[in-house]
């Protein structure tokens, strides 16, 4: 591993800012939904690598929290009538509470027990989105209202929305960032690296895995709020376990540990869902395939591959 | 007619049969994984798959062969666990010196691909499966009304269950299995071929969720997806249970079964959650598992 220094974090923010003007150019090119689509797993990727990547935890239910968000925001801005941002706002929170929960348990047991157990409490959520009187059963909740953004611009427009979306998934992937290369994120990597070492040094790791644990959740939840707002619904589809897998896949298939690769990841999941969509479970097969290929092959992925090519942490 | 919490027997009863052949199928599952996990130190995903992968191969041998219920019961789980060994030969064991992780990630893949290909020639509708004229009917015992096919499973799969548990516990093959699952290293020095073995073992395994796919199939519609949620339902019996012991999860798996029956008689809302609530209990009071081994 290269040692990070000032030249690397120019690197990346030359980079971000690179991705933030191609961002604010994309709408004009491209359908904005499916920007917008991208731009929320793009994040919701980003969340997962940071519990994955940098805490080394493989959680195997991130959809309770994305999911679980998106709920909570449609709920908020379609019953109550919440203006855009409180909705989001409350989607993120109740996954935060949620992570907290769940996390608090989970840390409880290591490995592949942990992954186990967060996916079983992730189907459990996923029941009760299933049955819980306000989720609308198997329809989910539908025609959620866009709203006006602190009750003033309308957001029934794509291209106003895109810019709300672009600001708040970009705000949060850069955020993320941030935590990577703080302090915290610093003890974070030592943990992974050597656990009982960390103990030795007087960390209480138990409390550094439960916060990584609720941020990871939360920004989850955030890009599971964002994405009810731009679609209008809330569905059984984003709190089923095939999208744990999907996030599971995205931050693989670009590179576990690294800043871009989930974003690169979530980007190529995400159109080859969509122009494969007419082909209906070879999705599900190339998927599959995809995953048994990431981990026989490259398990790096595909930035991890390039940052090693060109000797720097990407 | 004596009646519980005002609760008629015939409805208890029913549902705690119901939950013994839940409790059936989450035993032999749990065991398969269990086993597998301690010579593998891998998490099979694909479990669920290829549980439906056995329900489905019976269908296949009854619908394109004529092959009945009874040869199924066998040739199935054959069929899958050959299935098993050949994964196990080409991709598994290409994993075993690197992080457990990567071993659930790669079998979540093979469970995918299998799901997949299952959903896009038979749709996801569902296919039924005849029950055996043999076990047609069903007896009325009075107090309820007892389907032949049902006794069956449960009987069947307890059987099935005690063996591997007396092939694992009390033979010597048994105890090489034992001891790999300690020391390979040390097992292999002694001559014994520690690879081959996990060969077999991954394919028993294997065999055993698709013998529980044949024993499903007349009960529930042999369908792409009938693993898949089963299989998370398994993993939450096997972090209660811990996979220490073998009896352990033979164990925690028919007694969660019945707890689910109870749910279902007493507080119907809650009987999809139970298990998960046992699991968060089990994991505040003594996370290692009822059954585990503190690490």
């Amino acid at each position: 591993m290269v040692p990070e220094t000032a030249g690397m974090t120019r690197l990346h923010l030359a980079i971000f800012a690179v991705l933030l003007a191609f961002l604010i150019i994309l709408p004009f090119f491209v359908y904005p939904v499916f920007a917008m689509k991208v731009m929320c797993f793009a994040l919701f990727a980003a969340a997962f690598n940071l519990l994955l990547g940098f805490g080394g935890l493989l959680s195997f239910g991130h959809a309770a929290y994305f999911g679980g968000a998106s709920y909570v925001a449609a709920h908020a801005a379609k019953v109550w009538g919440l203006t855009p941002e409180l909705a989001v706002l409350c989607g993120t929170a109740a996954a935060a509470f949620l992570g907290l929960v769940i996390g608090s348990l989970a840390i409880r047991r290591q490995g592949i027990y942990f992954a186990m157990v967060t996916l079983a409490f992730a189907q459990m959520v996923y029941f009760l989105a299933l049955q819980l009187p306000f989720t609308g059963g198997e329809d989910g909740l539908q025609s959620v209202p866009r709203g006006d953004l602190f009750g003033v611009f309308s957001l029934q427009d794509s291209i106003p929305l895109y810019f709300f979306v672009l600001t708040i998934t970009f705000s949060g992937i850069l955020f993320l960032y941030r935590i990577v290369h703080s302090p915290f994120g610093q003890v974070l990597k030592a943990i992974r690296e050597n656990e009982p070492r960390a103990i030795s040094l007087g960390y209480d790791v138990n409390r550094y895995k439960l916060m990584v644990f609720v941020l990871s959740a939360t920004f989850a939840g955030l890009a599971g709020a964002v994405k009810s707002q731009v679609f209008q619904l809330a569905s059984l589809t984003d709190v089923h376990w095939a999208m744990s897998g999907e996030v599971v896949l995205m931050t693989l298939l670009g590179g576990m540990g690294t800043i871009f690769g989930p974003l690169a990841g979530a980007a190529i999941v995400v159109t080859m869902q969509n122009y494969l969509a007419t082909f209906g479970a070879w999705v599900t097969v190339i998927q599959g395939v995809i995953f048994v290929l990431g981990v026989l092959l490259f398990r790096k992925g595909l930035i991890g591959v390039l940052a090693q090519w060109l000797k720097r942490p990407l | 007619m004596f009646e519980l919490l005002g609760i008629p027997p015939q409805v208890l009863l029913g549902q705690l049969l119901l939950g013994l052949i839940n409790g059936s199928f989450y035993a032999v599952l749990s065991l398969g994984l269990a086993v597998i996990f301690g010579l593998l130190n891998i998490i099979n995903f694909a479990h669920g798959a290829l549980y439906m992968m056995g329900a489905f191969v019976a269908w296949m041998l009854l619908n394109y062969f004529g092959i009945g219920y009874w040869w199924a019961l066998i040739l199935a789980p054959v069929i899958v666990g050959g299935f098993g060994i050949v994964l196990e030969r080409t991709i598994l064991s290409r994993l075993y010196k690197l992080d457990h992780l990567y071993g659930l990630l790669l079998t979540f893949g093979l469970a995918l691909i299998i799901q997949g290909l299952f959903r896009n020639y038979y749709g996801i509708s569902g296919l039924p499966y005849q029950i055996p004229a043999e076990l047609a009917g069903g007896y009325n015992l009075g107090f309820m009304y007892l389907p032949n096919y049902r006794a069956w499973v449960v009987i069947a799969s307890a059987a099935v269950c005690f063996g591997a548990w007396f092939l694992i516990e009390k033979t010597r093959l048994g105890a090489y299995l034992r001891a790999a699952t300690e020391n390979p290293t040390l097992v292999g020095a002694f001559g014994i071929n520690v690879p081959l073995m996990v060969m077999l073992t991954y394919g028993a395994g294997v065999a055993l969720a698709g013998f529980a796919g044949v024993l499903a199939a007349p009960i529930y519609s042999v369908n792409p997806n009938m693993g898949a949620d089963l299989i998370i339902v398994v993993f939450a019996v096997v972090v209660i249970g811990g996979m220490g012991s073998i009896l352990g999860a033979i164990l925690t798996g028919y007694v969660l079964g019945l707890v689910e029956g109870l749910a279902r008689v007493f507080f119907p809302e809650g009987s999809a959650v139970v298990i998960f609530v046992i699991m968060a209990i089990v994991l505040l009071v003594k996370p290692e598992g009822l059954f585990g081994r503190a690490n």
